[in-house]
Order: C-alpha cells, then sequence, then structure tokens
C-alpha cells in the first residue's frame, strides 16, 4: 500500500519538503495543511519589496499552483491543525476532518512575540509575520503618517527603512543599548543607526515601552516615561516556536520542536523543520534558528530521512536584510567572546566584521560586500585557520585570505 | 494581465522548457513558477544565494543589463561558473529579451 505523509505547515520549509520528498525518489501521496488562505510564499520581502509596493503578492508564492498539483500534493488551506494522535497516527484538523499518516513533518514556523503592556491591544497596533498582516498594516501606512515601530531588529529596522523611503515620519523604540544586538556585533549597529538616522528615522535606544493610549485607536506611545503622539505602530520583538501542538502530543520540546540531526523528533515517525525546531547546530550547541537557510536545509533533510536516506544537517547559517540600498549579509552564529576584525572603511558603505574563534572563521557579517560574505561563509563551512592581519588588510584580495 | 515574453530554458541533459515570463518579473522567478527543473533560487531572488545561475546564449548577450557588483561576487562563488553566467534572479524580462534562451547548469550548489 501507498505510503501516507501529511506536512502540517505551509511555509518555506514546508514547500521545499514537497519538493524533496519527490526530488527523492517518494511516491506515495503528500497531504500540507495550512492555516493561512495562501499556499506557501515568502515571508522575507513582506517587510521590504511588498511593503515598499515594489513587489506585487503573485510574485511571493514560492511555488506555483501547477507545482503542487504535478507533486501530486494536497493543499489544504485556511485550516489549522488541532492535534495529533501518534497511538492512531491521524491529525485532527479544525474543520473536524481527520487525516492518517504514516509519517508526519511538522513546519510549524513561529508567531510573533505580542507586547502585553496597556493598552497593547488598541487598533492601530500591527504586527508582522503574514500577507494579511502586511496587508492591514497598508491602510495606515501612509505618507505623512507618524509610525512608532517597536523593537530595532530585522523587522523593525526594515519596516522603518520602507516608512522613511515612503514619507512616513519614523520613530524607532528599542529596549537595548543598540541595534539588531541579538543579530550583529556593536561596529555593525552603530552603521546601521547611523544610516537610519541620516533618513530621517529618530532612533530611542535604551527606551523600553511601557504602554499605549488612544480613545477607540492608538494615539499615544508611552515610552521612556515620556509620551508620544503617533497615528499607528509597528511591533516587531521577536518570534516563538510554534510547538504547542507537538507538546501537546508529547513531544520533546523546548522552545521549539527538539529534532536530532537527520530533523527527527522524539517520535520517530514524525520529523520537524524550519524556525518550528531546536536542534543541534554545527557546533553542538542547541538552538532555534528563524531564517531562510534553516527552513530549506532543514526540510531537505528532514525529506531525505523521510524516505530513509538519513544525512546529518550541520550547514552553515545565513541570513540577509535590506535596508535602504544597503544588503546585509550574514554567515555564521557569532558569540560575544568571538574576536572582531573589520575589513573596508564603514564611511564607504562596503566594510565586513570577521568574527573569528580559535583562530578560525565562526562568523561574517558584510555590508554591500558580497564576496566578503561568500568567502567568509565558504571558510566557515571549512574551518581553516585565518590570520586576522590578512582579513583586515584591503591590499589583500578576499580571496586570497588564505594563502 | 501584464504583458509576458518567451524565454526559453535548456537543462543540461538538453530538455527545452519554453516558457512565459510576464514583463518586469525575473527569469528566475519565471522558472520557478514554470517549474524548470535546476533553478534553485534558495533565497528568493535577494541576490543572496547564487543558485539560480543560467548560461546566456551568446546571441542574447549584449541585451542585457550589466552585472552589478553583488552580482559579480555571487557569481564568484557558484560552481561551474562561465564567461556567460548570470544569476537569473537579477535579470529583468523586458521587450528586447523576447525568445531569450539560457543554459541550466549541471547543479547550482
Amino acid at each position: 500500500m501507498s505510503e501516507k505523509f501529511v506536512i502540517i505547515g505551509a511555509g518555506q520549509a514546508g514547500a521545499q519538503a514537497v519538493q524533496s520528498l519527490r526530488s527523492e525518489g517518494f511516491t506515495g501521496s503528500i497531504a500540507m495543511v495550512g492555516d493561512e488562505a495562501w499556499p506557501p510564499y515568502q515571508r522575507p520581502p513582506l517587510s521590504k519589496a511588498y511593503l515598499l509596493g515594489q513587489l506585487e503578492r503573485p510574485r511571493l508564492f514560492l511555488k506555483s499552483d501547477a507545482f503542487y498539483a504535478e507533486a501530486g500534493c494536497e493543499l489544504l488551506l485556511n485550516t489549522s491543525a488541532t492535534a495529533i494522535d501518534r497511538a492512531g497516527r491521524t491529525v485532527a484538523l479544525g474543520d473536524g476532518r481527520k487525516l492518517t499518516y504514516d509519517k508526519l513533518l511538522l513546519t510549524t514556523g513561529g508567531r510573533v512575540r505580542k507586547l502585553k503592556c496597556p493598552g497593547a491591544e488598541l487598533p492601530g497596533i500591527f504586527y508582522l509575520k503574514t500577507i494579511a498582516d502586511v496587508d492591514a498594516l497598508q491602510a495606515a501606512f501612509v505618507t505623512g503618517a507618524r509610525i512608532a515601530i517597536v523593537g530595532a531588529g530585522y523587522i523593525g529596522l526594515e519596516v522603518a527603512a520602507v516608512g522613511a523611503k515612503r514619507g512616513l515620519r519614523v520613530t524607532v523604540f528599542e529596549a537595548m543599548d543598540r541595534v539588531m544586538a541579538r543579530a550583529v556585533s556593536p561596529a555593525m549597529s552603530d552603521f546601521f543607526a547611523a544610516e537610519h538616522v541620516r533618513a530621517g528615522v529618530t532612533l530611542k535606544l535604551n527606551t523600553g515601552v511601557e504602554g499605549f493610549e488612544g480613545s477607540g485607536r492608538v494615539e499615544r506611545i508611552i515610552a521612556g516615561g515620556r509620551k508620544y503622539d503617533v497615528d499607528l505602530v509597528l511591533v516587531g520583538i521577536g518570534v516563538t516556536g510554534n510547538d504547542d501542538l507537538a507538546r501537546a502530543a508529547g513531544l520533546a520540546c523546548s522552545d521549539g520542536i527538539v529534532v536530532d540531526r537527520n530533523a527527527r523528533t522524539s517520535d520517530p515517525d514524525i520529523y520537524a523543520a524550519g524556525d518550528c525546531t531546536r536542534h543541534h547546530g554545527r557546533e553542538g550547541i542547541e538552538l532555534r534558528l528563524e531564517c531562510v537557510q534553516n527552513a530549506i536545509d532543514q526540510a531537505k533533510h528532514a525529506a531525505l530521512a523521510m524516505v530513509g536516506k538519513p544525512r546529518d544537517y550541520s550547514e552553515v547559517p545565513w541570513f540577509w536584510s535590506d535596508q535602504y540600498d544597503l544588503k546585509l549579509q550574514i554567515a555564521g552564529l557569532a558569540r560575544p567572546t568571538d574576536t572582531l576584525v573589520q575589513r573596508g572603511d564603514p564611511a564607504g558603505r562596503k566594510f565586513s566584521v570577521f568574527h573569528l574563534r580559535d583562530g578560525k572563521i565562526a562568523a561574517v557579517e558584510a555590508v554591500n560586500a558580497g564576496q566578503d560574505y561568500m568567502i567568509g561563509r565558504k571558510l566557515i563551512a571549512e574551518g581553516k585557520a585565518v590570520e586576522a592581519a590578512r582579513i583586515a588588510d584591503l591590499s589583500i584580495p578576499v580571496k586570497n585570505l588564505i594563502g | 494581465m501584464k504583458r509576458a515574453f518567451k524565454a526559453t530554458f535548456i537543462e543540461d541533459n538538453g530538455v527545452r522548457h519554453t516558457i512565459d515570463v510576464p514583463e518586469g518579473w525575473s527569469l528566475m522567478e519565471g522558472a520557478v513558477k514554470h517549474l524548470v527543473p535546476g533553478i534553485d533560487a534558495d533565497c528568493g531572488g535577494a541576490c543572496a544565494c547564487a543558485t539560480c545561475q543560467v548560461y546566456i546564449d551568446p546571441d542574447w548577450a549584449g541585451k542585457l543589463a550589466a552585472k552589478t557588483d553583488m552580482e559579480e561576487t555571487m557569481l564568484d562563488f557558484a560552481p561551474l561558473v562561465q564567461p556567460n553566467s548570470r544569476l537569473s534572479c537579477q535579470l529583468r524580462m523586458t521587450e528586447a529579451l523576447d525568445g531569450i534562451v539560457l543554459r541550466i547548469p549541471k547543479q547550482q550548489h
């Protein structure tokens, strides 16, 4: 009898899994369940080109409808999975249906962390994770509007950049002492902070948000003990992994569904991939990643394991962000104890920061310096020793860092 | 409805795929939407991954916009690069490219 695979979650990892299962020769049935109205789409452009109006909705979709038809993948959209019965090997859906499975893949992604301060439920306070979120935001995202952005992470700063371009009056509130503190080095934070200020964005660092006020709609934000008049608010304070379904089914979870190097959960017939997983990184440290790279690569590994061809996952993570005409590209995972080496001059708006650990490159952050990024990514994977002085020396082409 | 123009992708094994690409879309987007095999495009068009490489047929090379520095550097690290390599996410479909022919490398990773 033909095997039945069910994928819960119709995002980047889910789409990749369908493609990889078929390319690895799986001939059984595939059903993919998604709680949004859309088939899998790219989320990164939502806070960039899509919000800016430079990328129309049809271009967000990762695959054409024909792809799913040809792959024989049944798409069950607008419905969520409500429970997994591991003994009976069924998944219950919100619309009352039940799907049976031989193997199950969880690609449930993440959900935005919400503010809980007074007034946080007022209309006019937006979050950004889905097409629907951006479409809702667009109506208020108009030239001249005063927008308060809570959180200077990737989402907050990308929206700030789009807002500045579209003529909104942008203020960013960040509780920590620098922007993108979780993602980049202090030098990179300082560079991006200066670029935003130059574009007319007001940055309020070390400024936690205490609440919101307004009659029927947000009119003021209270932060750092002061009140600021606003027309709308965008909150970008991070994401939590959607592990509730797995947890309720008794699978091991710890801020994310715990998986091994083959993307297998604590149930040998249930796999998980993407933002929802807690996995062993290539350095042996448990982590949960929120990025396209992990969604794609872990989904590929899950598919391989599901068809009986497991391969250990140890890919180098990579990330990117577009703000104004700046392309930030990051590879590897930095640690606070790394030695930092800068290459190039931020004043030229093209430079990189290499993170050295035990004489090897552990991570690289590059602005408008694709070559530094790509070389760095390669050297991280290869784990070869590199001299700090050579990295900083622009007379040595980055290609010749080792040698 | 947007105008669309033809592009032909030829796989490494010689299989040809002639598809319609809407004006303004990248050739990568056209290939992905039409299930052309061998255009991985992991990053979705952000010029961040170099997995949508194509070889441009000589007749068409002169009709393309020049490579940006970013595309150039990303291509430096793609496998199987040739002088006529481009990243298809960086090539926008225009009327001038109607009928363009592109070959797909044996692998993108």
